[in-house]
């Protein structure tokens, strides 16, 4: 035993795989923030109008993202789509629709509740004045209720790029997954590198979403603060 | 000098299976200042918010300025930049200044210039004497001062006919004098006016003509004065008497 666990941490290529996981691991994510959120609030607002059938769908579409756990959507769209329907796209790609969508269904609710909270007057105040049903949108309604979905979008990011190390399933070499291949290779000559290097994992996963965390507190702290109209 | 500017005709709106208005008939001449009287659940509501088309009505005819309203969205999207409302909640949008509040209609609405907005809305928030309140934001504002912004910014729009719905029910009372004093002034500047109250002081004082109404009919239109000195039904009576025994 020459050699700590942490001390291996920093040796050969080891850092730097790790470093192009964590890419892979923010990449994801991103592109999945950025499209889930997007269709999310999209869908959200749909949700908001008077369509029955419409409603029947999209509320059918948030509940079975939401019922099914998001590792078996990843099993289904990544073992089953190509064999059902031919399509054969990589891990990455294959992550990336599936958590867009998973994501986009949390985030209607979001933008929908988000919608709703913005009391009727509001609009009906706007409508009085002349306004048409989008400029109501523009400067009433979206403008009230963005602070009111910031907290619940921020937590829904922090949750995103927790769930991508389920990529570690389907053989995406995120950062977890990096991680465990590490560990798998060392931790019989070096017991305590898995320590250190979870540990390392822990750190990478704390610094993305802690600050996400702190800022949806300080925002529903402020938003606390102002709802005495 | 009595020309119409609003004329209601066999004005009929139900809730599913439950009528709400029946029957309601009346005309608005210019200048004019209508108080629009009942119990709560009698329909006042209901009917002042059928003439902006916030309600849609199923029976009857509403003729504005001499024009029969056909009740389209497009046409009530028109008509609403000549027929002002204010609410019992004020209903200023928080997200924006007093000033930005004030200029919203005129500027998106009415597409005036935006340096000619500022000005009219400046020029009204000092009248009101409430031009320090112009860069605030609404939550720090008290009721009286909200309400009364309210005001100017549907004025700012120039509307030909105004309507308040119970304006003065969420204010403290040491409030209301100052709501009703600006309200006296526009009546006395000629400003049409349909007003839904609980002020009797107001409506006899202010008011050319009382509407009555009671279970969604109106069973009484007459001048003020007369209204209350000899109100012409026992419903009328008995509901003056709750008022003033308060």
């Amino acid at each position: 035993m020459s050699q700590s666990g942490l001390e291996l941490l920093f040796q050969g290529q080891n850092l730097p795989r790790l470093l192009a996981g964590f890419g892979v691991t923010l990449r994801v994510a991103a592109v999945v923030l950025a499209l889930g959120l997007s269709l999310g609030a999209l869908l959200g607002a749909l949700r908001t109008l008077p369509n029955r059938g419409l409603q029947v769908v999209l509320r059918g579409y948030l509940e079975i993202f939401r019922i099914v756990p998001t590792v078996v959507l990843l099993f289904v769209a990544y073992y089953l789509l190509p064999q059902l329907g031919g399509l054969n796209l990589s891990g990455e790609a294959v992550a990336v629709v599936t958590f867009t969508l998973w994501t986009a269904a949390e985030m209607s609710d979001i933008v929908r509740g988000a919608l709703v909270a913005v009391p009727r007057h509001q609009v009906e105040a706007g409508a009085a004045l002349g306004l048409t049903r989008a400029q109501q949108l523009r400067f009433i309604l979206f403008p009230q209720a963005v602070p009111l979905a910031l907290p619940g979008t921020i937590n829904l990011a922090t949750r995103v790029i927790k769930t991508t190390s389920l990529l570690l399933m389907i053989s995406v070499m995120d950062l977890v997954n990096v991680g465990q291949t590490l560990v798998e290779a060392n931790s019989h000559l070096h017991p305590t590198f898995a320590f250190w290097l979870y540990g390392a994992l822990f750190i990478g996963y704390y610094l993305l979403c802690a600050p996400l965390s702190w800022w949806a507190k300080h925002i529903a702290r402020q938003r606390k603060a102002v709802t005495n109209d | 000098m009595t020309e119409p500017l609003l004329i209601v005709n066999h004005l009929a709106k139900a809730y599913g299976q439950t009528p709400v208005l029946e029957d309601i008939n009346f005309t608005v001449n210019k200048g004019e200042v209508v108080a629009l009287l009942g119990r709560s659940g009698s329909g006042k509501s209901t009917l002042i918010r059928t003439l902006n088309g916030l309600e849609p009505f199923q029976g009857g005819t509403l003729t504005f300025a001499g024009q029969a309203i056909d009740p389209t969205p497009a046409t009530w999207l028109a008509l609403r930049r000549r027929i002002g409302m204010v609410f019992q909640s004020y209903d200023l949008f928080p997200n924006l200044t007093v000033l930005a509040n004030l200029m919203l209609a005129p500027v998106q609405v009415a597409h005036q210039p935006k340096a000619q907005a500022e000005t009219a809305a400046r020029t009204l928030l000092t009248r009101f004497g409430l031009a320090e309140f112009a860069d605030r934001y609404p939550s720090a504002l008290s009721g009286g001062q909200k309400q009364r912004i309210a005001i100017a910014r549907a004025l700012l729009m120039k509307p030909a006919l105004m309507l308040f719905d119970e304006v003065t029910a969420s204010l403290d009372p040491e409030m209301v004098h100052g709501v009703l004093a600006l309200m006296t002034d526009l009546a006395r500047a000629d400003m049409t006016m349909i007003v839904v109250t609980h002020e009797m002081g107001f409506a006899r004082k202010v008011a050319d003509r009382i509407l009555f109404l009671d279970d969604g009919r109106i069973t009484a239109d007459m001048p003020a004065e007369a209204f209350f000195t000899a109100p012409p039904t026992e419903s009328a009576r008995n509901f003056l008497a709750s008022m003033t025994d308060r």
